[in-house]
Order: C-alpha cells, then sequence, then structure tokens
C-alpha cells in the first residue's frame, strides 16, 4: 500500500497525538486487526501491523526508543518507518501511512474496502467527531 | 584521486589509509559508523585484493574455507562507500613537510590525516640458503597458494621451522594436505611463549599421534637446494629433505614507511593513547604500531585500537586505549590449547601454581596466581573455561573464595547449568550447544565464518546462541576461540551499559551520585549518549538505578519500564497477561480462595495455576480486563503480587513449628513479617526469599536469593542462591538469635544488593562478582554500616511500599488499558 495511490486508502482521523504518550504506542482496531500507531522520538507518527514478524508479539506494548520499539517477547527490534527487523533478525511487519493535520490530530490510511463497498475518493471519516 | 588543492570548508579532508588490512579497514568501519561523511578516504594496499580476514588463513591452507569466503571488504565495499582502493600499490614515504603520500610510482597524494596500518611480516632468521625458492612465511593469501601448490603429488615433504601458534597451525594444514611435515623448534618444548614444560609435551605427543614429526631443540644450519629448496641440515649434521620450508619464526612490525618518513619507531612505530604517533597528522594502529612497549599480533587488541583511533578520527576526542591482555588459543582442529597471561610462577614468592593433571583423559590445567588473583592459564584438553579465567584476570577478581574448586571450572563454582562438555572441539557439527533458542555447533561455527564476526555479541545477534537464558555463554565463547584462535575478542572486561554509550553500568551509577543526576535526560545529556532517548537495554537500566539513588524525589518513567512492570502483570506468549495476587507468605483463607475464584470466573480466566513461589496465577487475561480485574482483587483485599518484576517476588514459607513435628520456629509468620516489609521494592534483578522451619528445608530456602533456615538455636542465614538456569545453592551467611536480627539482615542485604549490583545481575552472578567475604564485611563486620542499609531501605519503603493495581486503577488515565479506537 502506498500513500501515494491514495485511490487505495481509506483515511481515519483517529485523536490528537496527545492520546498517545511520549515514546509511547496505542492501538486502533481496524476490522479485527490490531494497529499500533506509535509516538517516537521527535513526535514522529507510525503505524504498524501490531504483530512481530518473529512470533507474533504486541509491538505496542514494547519499549520505543528514536523511531524504532523493541518487541517485548523476544527483542526483536524493528524499524518503525520501514516495519523492517534491523540486521541481523530478518522480517517485516506491514505498515500504513499516517498523517498530522495543523491541530496535531492524526489521520490512519487503511485499506479501502472491497470496491462495492468504496466510499467516494473525497471522503475522509471522522471517528473522532462521531464519537 | 591526484587532487592538490588544498583542504578548505568545501573540500572534506582528506584521510589516507596505508595498509589494506584488518586493523587499518576495522579503523574505516568503525570511523564510518560514528562520522560516515567526514573524510574523502584513500586505502593503499600492496596485496591484489580488498580485505580479508587473515586469522583464517589457517582454516583456508586446511581447505575448510576459500579465498571469496574469508573476504572481509570486497571491492564492491569500498565503491558503495566512494572509498578510492589503490590496490597493489606501494607507499614509499609520506613526505610529512608537503603533507604528501608518495608512492613508489612517484605518484604524490595529499592528505589531511594518514593513519599507517602496514601490519608486520615474518622474521626470517639469517639462515644460510633460505632466499631460495620453496622457502617462505605464512603471513599472505599468496603464501598459503604456494604451500597448496607444493603439497600437490605423492610422498612431498615440508619442514617448519618454528614450532609456536602459527608454526603449528601451518604444520596441521600442511598435515592436512597430506604432506610428511616435521616442525623444527629451538627451544625445549614446542609453543614455549604461551605453554609450560607439561602441556607442551602433552601437545607434541597429540601431534605426533597425528603424523607430525616434533624436532625439539633443533636448530637449523642451513638450507639446502640449487635455487629451489631441496632439504634442511640441523646443526648436529642431521638431514632432512624437503620440498617445501615454511619460517614460522615470528613476526616483526612493518615499519618501513614509517622509517623512509623519519616517524619515531622502536621495534614498532611509537603511539600515545590515542593511537597517535609523533606527528600530530598520523595516527597508526595495529600490529605496525607499539604503544606503552608492547607491539600486538592477535586480532583482539587491534580492534580495540581501531575503536579509539576512529573516535579520535572522528574528533570525539574521549577514547583512550590502555593496552590489553591477550589469550591464545591453538586453531587445530580437534586440539584443544589454551593459554593467557603468565604460564609459570616466577622465583618472585608472592606467585604461586595450581595445577589439576590427568594423563589418563588428557586434561592439564595451570593456573598461575599472585595475591589471590589470577594471573595467567594454561589449559590443556578441558578449554572450556579459559573465558572464565581470562575474565578472572582481566577484571582482577579476587579469587579467595573460589580457592577450592577454582580448578575444577565454573560449573564448580555455582554454575551447574549445561553438562561437563568440555571438549568442544570433538563435539560434532550437530551437537546442541543453546537449549533455549536450538542452535547448534555447526550453526555457530557457520555463523562466524560467513559473517566474519569476533564477538560474543555478535554471535548472540546472528545466531541467538547463548543470547536468552545464557547458560551456555561459557560453551559459545569456547568454540568462538576454537574457530577464531586467538583472535577472538572477548567481551571487554568494561562493558559498556549497551550500545548508546562507552560508559559501564557502574560508571553511569557512579555519576548519577556524583553529578546528582535526577532524571533520564540528565543522565543523557551528563554522559553523551549517542541515542536521542536509549533503547530498550539502557532505559530500564536507568531508571532503576535513578529510583533506587533518589527514592523520595523520582519521578517513575513508565515509558522506561518493560512492559510487565508498566502493566503490573506477566505479558505471555500471546499477548495475553498472567495475574497474581500477592498472598502474604503463601498462607491464605477460605474466603480468599473464594474471592480469587469468583473473580476468575467473572472474567473467564482461562488457566489458574499454582506457581512455584506458592502463589495463585490467572492465566490469559485480556489487557483491557486488567484494571477492573485489579479493582475486584483490590476490594476483596489483596494488592500486586509482583510477580512479574525486577522486585521482591515471594517469600515462601513451610509450616513450621505452628504444625509441624519438625519445626523449631515459626517459619511462617516470620515468612509473612519479612514479605510485609519487603515487598513493593525495586530491585536490579528478581529477588526470592524463603523460610524454612527446620533443617529439612521445606521451603527450599537454600535455593534463595535470601534464605532463612529455622534451627532450634536460632535462625542460619543463607544468600545468593538460584534454582533458575544455573542451580547455585545459597552461601553460609551467618546465624543470628532473634526474628529482628533476621530482619536486620534481609533488609541490610537487600539495600546492598540494590545498591551495588548490575540492572539485571541477580544475587548469585552478584556475590560470585564481588566475593561473600565483602558482603560479610558490609553485613557482619560494619555493624553501624548494616544499620545505615537498613535505614536506607526503610526509608526508600515508604515511598515504594503502593499497591501498583489501586494506583492504576485510581488514575482517569485509561491509555494504556484502552484501544484508541475502533475502527468499522
Amino acid at each position: 500500500m502506498s500513500q501515494s495511490n491514495a485511490n487505495d486508502l481509506t483515511w481515519y482521523r483517529i485523536g490528537p497525538v496527545s492520546d498517545i504518550p511520549p515514546l509511547g504506542s496505542r492501538v486502533v482496531q481496524h476490522q479485527g486487526v490490531r494497529i499500533a500507531i506509535f509516538r517516537a522520538h521527535g513526535d514522529a507518527i507510525f503505524a504498524v501491523r501490531d504483530q512481530c514478524p518473529h512470533k507474533e508479539g504486541p509491538l505496542s506494548q514494547g519499549i520505543v526508543h528514536g523511531q524504532r520499539v523493541t518487541c517485548p517477547l523476544h527483542g526483536w527490534v524493528i524499524e518503525l518507518a520501514s516495519g523492517e527487523a534491523v540486521k541481523p533478525d530478518v522480517g517485516c511487519t506491514p505498515r500504513y501511512p499516517t498523517r498530522v493535520d495543523d491541530e496535531g490530530v492524526i489521520s490512519l490510511g487503511v485499506p479501502a474496502l472491497p470496491p462495492e463497498l468504496t466510499p467516494a475518493d473525497d471522503v475522509v471519516h471522522d471517528l473522532a467527531d462521531d464519537a | 584521486m591526484t587532487r592538490s588543492v588544498p583542504s578548505t570548508p568545501e573540500t572534506k579532508p582528506r584521510l589516507v589509509l596505508i595498509g589494506n588490512g584488518m586493523a587499518g579497514m576495522r579503523t574505516l568501519e568503525e570511523l564510518l559508523k560514528l562520522a560516515p561523511d567526514m573524510y574523502e578516504i584513500t586505502v593503499f594496499g600492496d596485496e591484489p585484493y580488498g580485505n580479508y580476514n587473515r586469522i583464517m588463513l589457517s582454516p583456508m591452507l586446511s581447505g575448510e574455507q576459500t579465498l571469496p569466503e574469508i573476504m572481509l571488504n570486497d571491492e564492491d565495499w569500498y565503491a558503495e562507500r566512494d572509498i578510492t582502493l589503490r590496490k597493489g600499490e606501494r607507499v614509499e614515504r609520506i613526505d610529512r613537510l608537503r603533507r604528501e603520500v608518495l608512492t613508489q610510482d612517484g605518484d604524490r597524494l595529499p592528505y589531511d590525516r594518514v593513519l599507517i596500518a602496514t601490519g608486520s611480516r615474518p622474521f626470517i632468521p639469517p639462515i644460510p640458503g633460505a632466499d631460495q625458492d620453496g622457502v617462505l612465511g605464512f603471513r599472505t593469501v599468496a603464501d598459503v597458494e604456494t604451500m597448496v601448490e607444493a603439497s600437490d603429488g605423492d610422498d612431498r615433504r615440508a619442514v617448519v621451522i618454528g614450532g609456536g601458534l602459527l608454526g603449528l597451525e601451518a604444520a596441521a594444514g600442511l598435515a592436512a594436505h597430506g604432506m610428511h611435515v616435521t616442525v623444527l623448534h629451538r627451544n625445549g618444548h614446542i609453543m614455549d611463549q604461551q605453554l609450560d614444560t607439561a602441556a607442551g609435551r602433552m601437545l607434541e605427543r597429540t601431534l605426533c599421534e597425528r603424523g607430525i614429526d616434533v624436532r625439539v631443540n633443533a636448530n637449523t644450519r642451513r638450507i639446502e637446494g640449487d635455487g629451489r629448496v631441496t632439504g634442511v641440515e640441523l646443526d648436529d649434521g642431521e638431514r632432512l629433505p624437503a620440498d617445501l620450508v615454511v619460517m614460522a619464526t615470528g613476526i616483526r612490525p612493518n615499519i618501513d614507511v614509517a622509517e623512509a618518513s623519519k616517524l619515531y619507531c622502536e621495534r614498532g612505530i611509537v603511539v600515545d593513547d590515542t593511537l597517535l604517533t609523533y606527528d600530530p597528522k598520523i595516527y597508526a594502529v595495529g600490529e605496525c604500531a607499539q604503544h606503552r612497549g608492547d607491539t600486538y599480533g592477535l586480532v583482539a587488541p587491534l580492534f580495540e585500537q581501531a575503536k579509539v583511533c576512529a573516535n579520535h578520527l572522528a574528533h570525539y576526542g574521549i577514547a583512550k586505549y590502555g593496552g590489553s591482555m591477550v589469550s591464545t588459543k591453538l586453531k587445530v582442529t580437534g586440539v584443544d590449547v589454551y593459554s593467557a597471561g603468565k604460564i609459570a610462577a616466577g622465583d618472585d614468592e608472592t606467585e604461586e601454581e595450581m595445577v589439576f593433571a590427568d594423563a589418563a583423559r588428557g586434561v592439564y590445567k595451570k593456573l598461575v596466581l599472585r595475591d589471590d588473583r589470577v594471573e595467567g592459564a594454561v589449559l590443556y584438553g578441558d578449554t572450556l573455561d579459559g573465558s572464565w579465567y581470562f575474565q578472572l584476570m582481566r577484571e582482577g577478581t579476587n579469587i579467595s573464595d573460589m580457592r577450592e574448586h577454582l580448578l575444577f571450572g565454573q560449573a564448580h563454582v555455582g554454575d551447574s547449568g549445561h553438562g561437563a562438555t568440555a571438549r568442544i572441539a570433538s563435539l560434532p557439527d550437530d551437537a546442541e550447544i543453546c537449549g533455549c533458542n536450538g542452535v547448534c555447533k555447526g550453526d555457530i561455527v557457520r555463523a562466524i565464518n560467513e559473517n566474519k564476526i569476533f564477538t560474543l555479541d555478535e554471535v548472540r545477534a546472528h545466531t541467538k546462541a547463548s543470547a536468552s537464558c545464557g547458560s551456555c555463554t561459557g560453551m559459545v565463547e569456547d568454540l568462538m576461540a576454537s574457530t577464531l584462535g586467538g583472535d577472538y575478542s572477548a567481551a571487554p572486561s568494561k562493558k559498556p551499559v549497551c550500545e548508546c554509550t562507552d560508559h559501564s553500568h557502574d560508571e553511569v551509577r557512579e555519576a548519577i551520585y556524583r553529578q546528582e543526576l535526577h532524571d533520564i535526560p540528565a543522565v543523557f545529556a551528563a554522559l553523551d549518549w549517542r541515542t536521542d532517548n536509549g533503547c530498550a537495554k539502557c532505559r530500564p537500566a536507568l531508571n532503576y538505578y535513578l529510583l533506587c539513588a533518589w527514592p523520595d524525589t523520582y519521578q517513575d518513567d513508565p515509558q522506561s519500564r518493560f512492559i510487565n512492570e508498566r502493566v503490573h502483570a506477566n505479558i505471555q506468549k500471546d499477548g495475553t497477561y498472567s495475574v497474581i495476587p500477592r498472598i502474604w507468605g503463601g498462607v491464605t483463607t477460605p474466603n480468599q480462595l473464594k474471592s480469587i475464584a469468583e473473580v476468575a470466573e467473572r472474567f473467564e480466566v482461562p488457566t489458574v495455576k499454582i506457581t512455584g513461589g506458592q502463589r495463585i496465577d490467572l492465566l490469559g487475561v485480556q489487557k483491557e480486563q486488567l484494571p477492573a480485574m485489579w479493582k475486584d482483587l483490590n476490594d476483596a483485599g489483596f494488592v500486586s503480587g509482583h510477580a512479574y518484576g525486577k522486585s521482591l517476588r515471594t517469600v515462601k514459607t513451610c509450616v513450621g513449628r505452628e504444625w509441624c513435628r519438625f519445626g523449631t520456629q515459626d517459619s511462617t509468620g516470620l515468612g509473612i513479617q519479612l514479605e510485609k516489609i519487603t515487598w513493593g521494592s525495586w530491585m536490579p534483578h528478581k529477588f526470592k526469599i524463603a523460610v524454612s522451619g527446620c533443617p529439612r528445608n521445606c521451603a527450599e530456602a537454600t535455593i534463595k536469593d535470601f534464605g532463612v533456615v529455622c534451627v532450634d538455636s536460632g535462625y542460619e542465614l543463607h544468600v545468593g542462591g538460584n534454582g533458575g538456569m544455573k542451580v547455585r545453592p545459597t552461601e553460609f551467611l551467618c546465624k543470628v538469635d532473634t526474628e529482628a536480627e533476621v530482619i536486620d539482615f534481609t533488609t541490610a542485604f537487600i539495600q546492598l544488593y540494590r545498591e551495588e549490583a548490575r540492572y539485571l545481575e541477580r544475587t548469585a552472578p552478584w556475590i560470585e562478582r564481588v566475593g561473600l567475604s565483602y558482603v560479610k564485611r558490609r553485613l557482619l563486620e560494619d555493624p553501624s554500616g548494616r544499620e545505615t542499609l537498613s535505614e536506607r531501605f526503610a526509608n526508600s519503603q515508604r515511598f515504594a511500599q503502593r499497591d501498583p493495581w489501586a494506583d492504576q486503577v485510581a488514575a482517569e488515565d485509561d491509555h494504556e488499558y484502552e484501544p484508541m479506537m475502533v475502527l468499522s
């Protein structure tokens, strides 16, 4: 999935950066998939599947340092920007694009629904306001 | 690249490396890690290849490795980093006045910094006839190729002059190619620099059994031949026919370029503790450098030098090289020989020797001691403990407490983890070394060879061997030593906390006290941390050190705690948690059991389990359920059991005098008291206590961190036990008369451990490191010191004894437990 090809993605506003503790993470559930949203060094926001490529450990529970997270189960280190495990370990967890707007609200891009259910291109689901 | 423009701010400074070997290239690699774009770099190497692993020449000779396999940096490596490699070009001298490097072909290359790493060359003694074809050293790929060619054919003969490390490896390699090999050694036994006579003789016998003829006290008179070698004549007139003569009579620093440039040299190029020569623009590392009077020929010290030199080239200017201690291991398949430091006690009476000899098993061990410290080790046949003795030697550990068992190895000083797999070299490739991660000997050897790795940390990163519980570390180190020989880089005695810093745990702790550092950013700033916010190794350690140093003011950082301590439960393999309420002393009531049963039913807990520490474990709890569950447990009168923390875990008890017909004291009551006093305290690692009511010891107190064994006349106190991966019985601390004294000693011991052990160091390895005598000195011989320790513990407990479950339930902020959002 790529951010440039916006047609494949649905964007959701998921809440302000301040909802996540600095060097912390929280989970967004999407159709049964847990997506870990990270607030890394310098308030950089990343999103990856909450599943370590090694043994599916919940990355959202790991210690965040720089722009990486250390998995709580066996200590693999995952590069948040790419989802890749830091060498010499090999593996990759899917990542999701994020944006932060001027008010500091995070939007998360997830793969769109099957074609027949796809909302219009410019639709943004603003669940933060709905709630 | 022969620009002669001077360096200006727009152009990068130019660094010229003379010598394309391991020391110089390691320095470049370290430099690129620190300052990737700082210099425009040119490398001169007179061999026609990239940089290869010289250590692997022996395996290459014996046919176990090929040239591509031993390349460290191939030509692409240089190209990818914009480094100009001028291979096959020899540097003539450095024009220091004009700051230009002159090549043999008359080319001139301006520089801002030069690094000389010209290594060493074989020393060829002035034996008549040594200049003929077929006489060579054992130093380069070309030598190996010549040797392999010479071995081709039937009934070929080789003479190796010099029975040192290199000579014997050459002999073994040539013998593997089917040559008849004779080793001539000038002195009374082979490897006399590293081995004493006894071990030398054992090695000679083993080599003879493998068909290598060893002659000691053998001097070569001349090498015969007519331009091509035909044989060797000894002093006593004996003649040995030979198609090949290998000179392994030592190496000399190669200082030609330095001397031609009029740099100050003695045996080697003289450098200071920053690896700088007498010219402030010129550094030297490796075998060509002479530091504090010593030159080194093994890889481990060279790598230490490389790290320091790179630090200065990158203008960090903080590293210092203080010399190295070296150990050697013979790289001959199936032969276990290890040596470090002194090989014999001097005439001086302050030195002594400890010797173990078992001829039938072919095992010989000797330690040289001075003032209860290891000064040297010679091991033959069983080298498993080489790295341990080397560590004791480098750390200057006082061994008076372990004299009785020292020669039997680390396994007998508490560590009975893995059985005695002493002969690592003879194990088959599929022998499992690391039981946690299922790593076999072959996997480790392959990783070392294929990935060109030299340190334990690298082996752990690549194979995971010894990376989990660590109990096979000794075997992995031994395996590294037998694969890499003397070039294995033992972990430095001063171990940095993690890759974010060069400071050790002890240095960080001291800085926290001395510079009054009160939070993690302050530690990062004061100690020049290399990363913005540390890593998963250093942050939990710093959080603990700060908490221990400033119990009343430090603001705990939850993001620097491992998840278990952040959510006060134990993460399981599926991401659920286990919850263990505290049950004081393991004594409970029907009502309490009912409450736990009700909670378990209400939250549909899949598994309920009695733990080894006499508590009840509720397994498979979803993270979102935790606060509600805690609230219910709190309401029923329970607090957190801290079964997840680096903290006081449980106090295990037996029923004692109240019920047991053998009980001598109220062990349950004492256990409950101890648990009420010590619960909630954070420690360097988990901490377990037990109280047994009589010497039958049903609470297993003698494998706990602190064990109390009641006897009729009082209480025996035992410390430093461990029932985990390394079963270690406690050591007896003292006997006291009253419960009050038990409490005093318990709290003082805990505080001493809290203040002085390194993070993640359990009491057992801590006591092995500092010695029981030290603990006794602090607790027994210094009653007022003991009292202050107890007071400091009590003070810290004033702030620590809060139930984290109640705190989390009371906190409004639920961000830790609730998902941020649930989409569609």
